[in-house]
């Protein structure tokens, strides 16, 4: 009979990539039919923007730096807003969770790991557009790229590509959290220590050395350091103690690492929230 | 061959043991109703049998394969429409279903024109596209329905399928659920309510604290029931002659819940008036009296003693017969 020879079967790599498309193709759907969703995830990130330009900016002295303190803001500014973007990873998976959608998903003969993958490489578009407008924002504000478009598209995807890999730690903590209301505050908990104690929005100099040892060594600065490297004057980056060339290879290396990682975790954790 | 069959099936969360050890097996081409009040396990049967939860020990086959071997050969056999409308309510009807049209690996081309047949045969194609969001709850069961049947599957699971609707929505789906098991489609239903599983499964299974206490046609079940009851509620000054009255025409103690006291009626509508003769010559006038069909409480109150919604340690005080039939006032 045929129902005694039917062979084990897993699901190819080529209909995982499909399922995956299917997946993102959804979630990005609903962004764009939920306005109020963009609409707050991109009001955020322009105040933020606005209040530590202008509130901040005439107090903050960047050393070494000539220009003005929205060219270091800006860097520093798209890697906290794709860092807190990611948390709308947690927040839209525990949804699904919670409505039963995934439970649906779980009962197609479709790939596991493309509801995780649909949902972060969506949040990666929606992190695209919050970041395109704040380039916009920043322009008028008076925010100058000083070393060419492409040197500043790379610095634009290096902060797009770690909001994405920030998307798989928030996957783990949402699913670990079940709830989206546990999500939404599970997930702030690691983001304000790392963001804030960084060089997003000030130079780590003036940081008492306890902190500034923690700030030096962790992914936000690295990352928000790299992505400075490539935006502002080159002849200021000596000053600033800037390395281009390390701080890109630091910043891939610390992107790769927090996807194999959280990666691995957000799937385990798949697993067991839904068995 | 059975189309569904499992064994000795056990799971447990913690310390609650939520299957212990149920064994059912149906043939394809027929509607299978497993009725339990909330909390039974009803729920529990069917993820493990969609493989979305694995059992602690015991074997499911599904369409003959095993779901622990196989869970991907399963998954393309089946279809379930969850406890609640698993749809993505910002898109549209038709999206939903071509979406899981092409997450079974239908092209677009393909997945489009299954929506168009799987919404034309639910009732929906006048609503396809317009958001979920707009949708009644009736229709996003329907719609749930519809996304379950894409792939064409050789065993659907319903799990509380009317749970949480309208009764005019609730008849609908009904005939819907008629409509598709005329087309052939075998069918696993949950259900809390006996009228639901009289109404459409050809065969009931009566699950209760994560076991299968009985099995059988509706008639069969309801025989064992003996059918209608008669209920009256009294003054409490009243309870005894009226207990005394019931126990005249019945030949045996009645049932008795706080102030309401009900007996089998197998004679229907003579059975009542016989007991409206008997008050009568007590001198009882009853607060209400009634003729009324069994319901799922009936059915747990004789198989299991204890009613569909309160544990059985709480009615231990009032007791049950031998035979694990109904509770009988204490003389």
């Amino acid at each position: 009979m045929s129902t005694i020879t039917t062979p084990r079967r897993g699901v190819g790599l080529a209909d995982a990539v499909a399922h995956t498309a299917v997946i993102t193709r959804r979630n990005v759907l609903r962004l764009a039919r939920i306005p109020q969703l963009v609409l707050f995830s991109t009001v955020q990130p322009v105040m933020f923007l606005v209040l530590f330009n202008y509130v901040f900016g005439g107090a903050i002295a960047i050393g070494g730096g000539s220009g003005d303190y929205i060219n270091w803001l800006i860097p520093g500014i798209l890697v906290q807003s794709a860092v807190f973007g990611a948390t709308a990873t947690a927040l839209g998976l525990t949804e699904d969770l919670g409505t039963g959608v995934i439970d649906r998903f779980r009962s197609l003969p479709m790939a596991r790991s493309a509801v995780l993958t649909g949902r972060t490489l969506a949040d990666l578009v929606r992190n695209t557009f919050v970041i395109t407008l704040m380039l916009v924002v920043g322009y008028l504000m008076g925010w100058r790229f000083e070393q060419g478009f492409g040197k500043m598209a790379l610095g634009v995807a290096i902060s797009l590509l770690f909001g994405f890999a920030f998307s798989w730690v928030m996957a783990s903590i949402g699913l670990a959290a079940k709830t989206p209301e546990a999500a939404q505050s599970a997930g702030f908990l690691p983001i304000f220590p790392f963001v804030f104690a960084s060089s997003v929005f000030v130079p780590t100099a003036a940081m008492p050395d306890w902190l500034r040892v923690f700030a030096d060594n962790q992914p936000v600065t690295v990352i928000a350091n790299a992505v400075r490297s490539l935006m502002i004057a080159e002849h200021d980056l000596a000053a600033l103690g800037l390395d281009q060339g390390s701080l890109i290879v630091q910043s891939m290396l610390w992107i790769a690492g927090i996807i194999a990682v959280f990666g691995f975790l957000a799937v385990r954790q798949y697993k067991r929230a839904v068995g | 061959m059975p189309v569904v069959e499992t064994k000795d099936i056990v799971k447990s969360f913690g310390e609650v043991v939520a299957l212990d050890g149920v064994s059912i097996s149906f043939p394809s081409g027929i509607v299978y109703g497993l009725l339990g009040p909330n909390g039974a396990g009803k729920t529990t049967l069917i993820r493990i049998l969609t493989t979305l939860l694995k059992a602690d020990s015991g074997s499911a086959l599904v369409a003959g394969i095993d779901v622990k071997e196989d869970p991907v050969g399963v998954r393309h056999r089946i279809g379930l429409a969850g406890q609640f409308a698993a749809v993505d309510t910002f898109l549209t009807g038709r999206e939903n279903v071509e979406m899981v049209g092409r997450l079974y690996n239908l092209s677009r081309g393909e997945a489009g024109a299954r929506a168009e047949e799987v919404l034309e045969r639910i009732g929906l194609i006048w609503a396809a596209d317009r958001p979920v969001r707009t949708y009644s709850g009736g229709m996003r069961r329907r719609l749930d329905l519809a996304a379950s049947m894409v792939g064409r599957p050789e065993v659907l699971f319903l799990d509380e399928p009317t749970t949480g609707i309208d009764p005019g929505s609730r008849l609908d789906l009904w005939d819907l659920i008629e409509e598709m098991v005329k087309g052939g489609t075998t069918l696993l239903l949950t259900t809390q309510y006996l009228d639901e599983a009289d109404r459409l499964a050809d065969r009931i299974g009566v699950i209760d604290q994560g076991r299968l206490i009985a099995e059988g046609t509706g008639d069969e079940l309801k025989a064992r029931l003996g059918g209608d009851v008669v209920e009256i509620h009294t003054d409490e000054v009243d309870l005894l002659a009226a207990a005394e009255a019931l126990a005249r025409v019945a030949g045996d103690l009645p049932t008795v819940e706080g102030r309401s006291l009900s007996i089998p009626a197998p004679d229907g509508p003579r059975t009542l008036t016989a007991v409206v003769r008997e008050l009568d010559s007590s001198s009882v006038v009853p607060v209400d009296i009634a003729l009324r069909k069994p319901t799922l409480d009936d059915v747990f109150l004789t198989l299991t003693g204890h009613r569909a919604e309160e544990h059985p340690d709480e009615t231990e005080a009032v007791g049950t017969t031998a035979d694990g039939g109904a509770r009988k006032a204490r003389p």
